[in-house]
């Protein structure tokens, strides 16, 4: 059947038990999964789950401390610095949280997008610059503010710059800390749209942290629940929030305000 | 194409003292391709959570739930999201959609997720927006802000731009007038003529009589008062 063609035997990403601790205290505990090409994996949690500390862990921002991840095959926590750092720059992208932490605030939007294609070697302007502006253009901020500086740009503006940032190099694997945390519902709506069709046309593998369920209903295939460090349930994201089983998930479904 | 056996579920409510309720025991049933099978029973008996449960919404408690080659109960969450995107669809009773997306690509969204070209997809989710009467003026807009007849519409819309091989409608005449009814009840004609298998919920009893095969009262897959 054409079913089973369309599923990739190997996972791009193997997670094996990750642990980080802070002296005595739990950063995150024996995490375990498979993230596999085109799939977009949720983290849920409350503060201090965990669910942060986790991700930077993944993305090498933390060194974990016991456990192992794997990346297309390769051992992550036994690659040199440079390497690892050459793997960021390429393979992988980081969306934060605050547009600020992720953009440099006095280069222009373009010189933002184009300065990450001069990083992995591309030197002509002509090309940087019309790269660029195509960027721009997928992320809807139109060719005419591409001298401006991200600081004369509104939250949800610096936030789809940051994203073209990140993507202009052709990553495949897309950490994102709280992407939609701190912009207006309507310009969070946007942004969704927006991600969706970045992750369904390019085939990106994203790994999403947030505390919004709605967000994560509408954005993640599957989702992982956090507690306490650990991870309390995960499976299919409209399944652990429509059937949770965990007594923590549970709450944090019913917990939500209807609108 | 769709063959459950034996099939059993419960809800553990942790926060109200860990209180379990089994909804649904030995709960059997097969539908074939090119069949619609009608599930019946008063409301509550189950035949939402069954449905739910089909399309892996719902987690299974023990037996078997083959829809193809895949057996649900026991399958990884990225097999049932291919099946979900190749194999099963799934009209269920209320839109969901990212807010400020154009009627048209919440249409076309479960064919374009399978990759062939924008413009024919779009094509697609056109002609059904037409045929279930939903005005081209509207398409550009989101469905958020229609009627829920219209939302209705928009979703059974979604729910056919595929040529899903097996198809789950919860209640898809609900709500409609008479016109649209009909359009819904000949394009569930036209999946089963092209072999489509259909489990159906449909509290219109004259919708029922013309579409569905055979009919499964769920009210026997209640399991035996422990009490």
């Amino acid at each position: 059947m054409t079913l089973h063609t369309s599923i990739t035997a190997t996972p791009l990403l193997r997670v094996e038990g990750l642990t980080k601790r802070y002296g005595p205290r739990i950063g995150c505990a024996d995490v375990s999964f498979d993230l596999y090409p085109g799939e977009v994996l949720g983290i849920v949690g409350e503060s201090g789950s965990g669910k942060s500390t986790l991700l930077s862990c993944l993305a090498g921002h933390q060194r974990a401390d016991l456990g192992r991840i794997a990346y297309d095959g390769r051992e992550v926590l036994a690659m040199s610095e440079t390497e690892r750092r050459r793997l960021g720059r390429t393979d992988w992208a980081f969306v934060h949280q605050n547009p600020r932490d992720g953009l440099r605030m006095g280069v222009s939007a373009g010189g933002n997008v184009g300065e990450r294609l001069m990083a992995v070697g591309a030197r002509h302007y002509g090309d940087i610059r019309g790269k660029a502006v195509d960027w721009l253009g997928r992320v809807e901020i139109a060719a005419d503010r591409v001298d401006d500086r991200p600081s004369a740009f509104s939250g949800g503006m610096q936030q789809r710059l940051q994203i073209a940032r990140n993507l202009v190099t052709g990553p495949r694997l897309v950490f994102m800390d709280e992407p939609t945390g701190g912009l207006d519902v309507s310009v969070q709506a946007r942004l969704l749209d927006l991600l969706r069709g970045l992750v369904r046309d390019l085939g990106l593998s994203v790994i999403i942290v947030t505390h919004d369920l709605a967000v994560v209903r509408l954005l993640a295939h599957r989702l992982m629940v956090m507690k306490s460090g650990r991870v309390v349930e995960q499976g299919l994201t409209d399944q652990v929030l429509d059937d949770p089983q965990h007594a923590y998930t549970q709450l944090l479904v019913s917990s939500v305000l209807q609108v | 194409m769709i063959r459950i056996e034996n099939l059993s579920k419960s809800f553990t409510l942790h926060n109200q003292g860990g209180a379990v309720i089994p909804v649904m025991g030995g709960a059997s049933l097969t539908v074939n391709s090119g069949e619609c099978v009608g599930l019946t029973g008063q409301s509550g008996a189950g035949k939402s959570t069954l449905m739910r449960m089909v399309y892996g919404n719902y987690l299974t408690a023990g037996g078997r739930l083959m829809v193809g080659d895949t057996d649900v109960a026991t399958a990884e969450p990225r097999q049932i999201i291919a099946l979900r995107r190749h194999t099963l669809g799934y009209v269920s009773q209320f839109l969901r959609v990212v807010p400020r997306v154009p009627t048209l690509d919440v249409v076309a969204a479960p064919l374009l997720a399978l990759g062939p070209p924008a413009d024919q997809a779009r094509d697609r989710a056109a002609q059904l927006l037409q045929r279930l009467n939903i005005p081209d003026r509207l398409w550009t807009l989101s469905p958020t802000t229609f009627s829920g007849g219209e939302q209705q519409r928009v979703n059974i819309a979604r729910g056919f731009a595929h040529a899903y091989p097996a198809l789950l409608l919860d209640e898809p005449t609900a709500s409609l007038d008479a016109a649209n009814r009909e359009v819904v009840l000949t394009l569930i004609e036209e999946a089963k003529a092209r072999g489509a298998a259909i489990l159906g919920i449909f509290h219109d009893e004259g919708a029922r009589a013309r579409v569905c095969d055979r009919l499964v009262d769920v009210t026997g897959f209640t399991p035996k008062a422990a009490a």
